[in-house]
């Protein structure tokens, strides 16, 4: 695939045939316009969700996990941005699908839990309020009625008095009782679908494990399928069916939890597992990042986009990693990555440098 | 920050080299609800702190979601007024200064916020952001204030290329590294991290991390660093508090506080942490925090953590513990400490009672 291309415009007719997954995102493209160039946020990205199934995705800090879930919520509609591919949910295409009808189908359908409370929330509205009046979009039920769904919400995400707390202003709460109060949102229409952007961050550890076991019963209650993207590779290990990971808007490996902890297979998958501190590890001196910065997503390298960082882009001949894109593709079992390395020296490769430092 | 080498320990038992002293610090948030202004009423966030923290180490704050850390982070640094208690820098009272006294020690003591969304001013640049210290502080560069600045997102790990683009345009974890680059701009003495690195993804939490240890060892910084992620506690810190309801129930050594947690609340944290390894996942004991949430509006009588203890005993809610030093500078707050010395056995295993496999 060549790097240069011109933009298409917004998909309108000829769309793929229709999805039977619940979720299905098709070559989805998110670029916007900037006076430094056009930003590819994401870049060529296909997945499949089932409902019941919970996808963890993990990545870069700025590979484009925000903005594709804000394309699949409708969210870059009427704005600079520029959309192309497909997002099927529950027979639906979303791209061609009118902002007014995308916007019904928040709340109940699909909901977000976002990474930046504050500006899910409205800083003039209380707490309660905003939960009812979420609420009472998708449920015709009295103001009181509502008011007490609110209060049982904001209980069981922890809050304490949820009783009088839910009469507060979102700056009265801590950095973490805000987070939960989105939560509390997010969850109060028991959504079908539920993305997650970082939803425990602002949490200490016995709050988030109370958190996790709310999104596991939601999911066990309703059969919700459920996205959660997170930094934190411990929350994906225990909530996570499958794992996909991102690097600079694309997708570098998509596989099992098991796998992807248990047989990484791409470079950069490596060099993310390697430099994480682990509790249930010695503690090292020094961390080991992955050499080099991230890359431009105006320029994006040629070839893989990891290559300027990856240590076994030799290892392959003619300079591929450089002029080619490496296809997403099987490498066995649905375990599937974007790299040119062969079975067999990344056999090699995982077995004599990178498992015995993990 | 972390080599055996450049830790300070022997300074710091001398006591005369402690940058920071907090004695008995309080902080009270008045409420008003309603057309009745019941004056009295008081959100005790932060509620009798005493701490030192010697220059050039690092001191980490953990403890609940809402327990008091931004507070007494916004207290050390000076953004709000203490109601009660005393805050010595660098040998000097700065409890109470006025504006204009404290001006010159703002360069001296800096703050990382935990919301890297609201802290950036959304009309400036990045290149203005994190060049306003340089300009408003005057002072020198070698290469004019562009260069340095360039130099500063490079050292986080950001691109020179981002210096005329705004704070919208940047993901989550991107933002906090341009809060990151404008603290470093002006090289200060007392850096206090509210969840420096929770937003970043692994690789770069590692080389914000290793950046943090490498400018402590050259320029002789103190940190106060407030995190949920206990693995990086561990790397990071000297010496660890851990707070429950704005009180510390436990501070001391790293080591001592992660192989041998005294307090039941501490216990129950490490418990709660999520390993990074899916076929692990329900084989872990978590303590799962059953009883009342407390609210600081009106904490339990004695001990605060009495209404979700297993240990609980009447002298818990009728006697306050006081922090005492139970192992040399390891000091716990409660009347029935779990892996004290005298029992080595218990050490071993912790966590008894209510725990469920999960
Ligand atoms: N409105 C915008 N205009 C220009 N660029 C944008 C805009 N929104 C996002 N970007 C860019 O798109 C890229 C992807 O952003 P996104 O928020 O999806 O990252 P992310 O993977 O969620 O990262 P993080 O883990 O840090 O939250 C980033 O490089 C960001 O700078
Ligand atoms: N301006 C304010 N007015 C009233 N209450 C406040 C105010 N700021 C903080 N509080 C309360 O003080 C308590 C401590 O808040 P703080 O932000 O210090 O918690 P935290 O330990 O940083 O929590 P987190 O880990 O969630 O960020 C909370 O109960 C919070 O609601
Ligand atoms: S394709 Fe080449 S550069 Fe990219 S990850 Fe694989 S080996 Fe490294
Ligand atoms: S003093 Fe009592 S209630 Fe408090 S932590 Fe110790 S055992 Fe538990
Ligand atoms: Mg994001
Ligand atoms: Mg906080």
């Amino acid at each position: 695939m060549s790097s240069v291309r011109i933009e298409p415009a917004l998909t309108t007719g000829d769309l793929g045939p229709v999805s039977t997954s619940f979720l299905e995102l098709r070559d989805l493209r998110v670029h916007f316009p900037t006076g430094d160039g056009l930003v590819k946020s994401v870049d060529g990205l296909s997945y499949r969700l089932e409902r019941g199934k919970t996808l963890g995705i993990v990545g870069e800090s700025g590979s484009g996990k925000s903005v594709t879930s804000l394309a699949i919520m409708g969210l870059h509609k009427n704005t600079s941005a520029r959309l192309s591919g497909e997002i099927w949910l529950d027979g639906e295409e979303l791209i061609t699908a009118s902002a007014e009808h995308v916007r019904t189908l928040r709340g109940k359908k699909m909901a977000m839990i976002f990474q930046d409370p504050l500006s899910a929330m409205h800083p003039f509205y209380t707490v309660g309020n905003q939960i009812v009046e979420a609420y009472r979009i998708h449920h015709k039920v009295t103001k009181k009625a509502a008011r007490a769904h609110a209060i049982d919400m904001l209980a069981r995400v922890g809050i304490p008095q949820p009783k009088s707390r839910v009469d507060d202003y979102p700056h009265q709460f801590s950095g973490g009782m805000r987070q939960r109060a989105m939560i509390a949102m997010a969850l109060s229409c028991d959504p079908e679908l539920l993305i997650a952007d970082e939803p425990t961050t602002a949490l200490d550890v016995t709050v988030q494990a109370q958190i996790l076991d709310l999104i596991r019963d939601l999911q066990q209650e309703f059969n919700s399928a459920v996205i959660i993207i997170t930094h934190d590779l411990g929350v994906v290990a225990e909530l996570a069916d499958d794992i996909m990971v991102m690097y600079a808007g694309r997708s570098a490996e998509y596989a099992s939890a098991e796998q992807v902890f248990g047989q990484p297979e791409h470079p950069y998958t490596w060099g993310l597992l390697g430099s994480m501190p682990r509790l249930d590890r010695d503690r090292s001196e020094r961390l080991l990042p992955i050499k080099g910065t991230p890359p431009s997503l105006i320029n994006v390298p040629l070839g893989c986009p990891f290559s300027p960082r990856c240590n076994y882009s030799g290892l392959v001949g003619d300079h591929a990693c450089t002029t080619d894109r490496p296809e997403f593709r099987d490498v066995g079992g649905g375990h599937r990555i974007a790299c040119h390395l062969s079975a067999q020296q990344r056999q090699q490769v995982w077995e004599d440098e990178i498992r015995p430092n993990l | 920050m972390t080599t055996a080498q450049s830790r300070p320990r022997a300074a710091k038992a001398s006591g005369a080299t402690d940058l920071l002293t907090v004695s008995g610090l309080q902080k009270h948030f008045p409420v008003r609800r309603g057309l009745l202004q019941r004056g009295k009423d008081a959100v005790k966030a932060v509620d009798g702190l005493d701490f030192t923290v010697a220059r050039g180490e690092t001191l980490s704050l953990v403890g609940e979601s809402g327990c008091g850390k931004t507070t007494t982070g916004r207290m050390l640094t000076r953004l709000i007024e203490p109601s009660a208690g005393r805050i010595d820098f660098d040998g000097q009272d700065i409890t109470h200064l006025s504006n204009s006294r404290m001006r010159p020690l703002r360069r001296d003591i800096q703050m990382i916020f935990q919301d890297p969304y609201s802290s950036l001013n959304p009309r400036h640049t990045v290149g203005a952001i994190v060049g306003a210290p340089f300009r408003l502080q005057k002072v020198q560069t070698e290469h004019g204030v562009k260069r340095a600045v360039q130099d500063l997102l490079k050292l986080v790990g950001l691109n020179p290329e981002h210096y005329n683009r705004y704070p919208y345009e940047f993901s989550g974890g991107q933002r906090q590294r341009i809060g990151i680059a404008r603290t470093l701009a002006l090289r200060p003495k007392l850096i206090v991290a509210d969840e420096p690195v929770s937003a970043l993804d692994v690789s770069i939490q590692a080389q914000v991390i290793n950046l943090l240890e490498d400018l402590q060892n050259e320029l002789d910084l103190t940190y106060v660093m407030i995190a949920h992620d206990l693995s990086i506690v561990r790397h990071v810190s000297d010496r660890v508090a851990v707070m429950y309801l704005g009180k510390i129930v436990e501070i001391g050594e790293q080591a001592g506080i992660y192989t041998q947690p005294m307090h039941p609340y501490t216990v129950a944290l490490m418990s709660a942490v999520p390993v990074p390894d899916p076929t692990k996942r329900g084989q872990r004991t978590r303590i799962r925090l059953t009883g009342d949430v407390p609210s600081p509006l009106n904490p339990p009588p004695a001990c605060r953590f009495n209404t979700r203890c297993w240990k609980a005993k009447d002298i818990c809610r009728t006697e306050e513990p006081p922090l005492a030093e139970l192992a040399p500078g390891h000091r716990v707050a409660c009347h029935f400490p779990e892996n004290i010395a005298s029992t080595p056995a218990a050490a071993a295993e912790p966590a008894p009672a209510p725990a469920e496999a999960k």
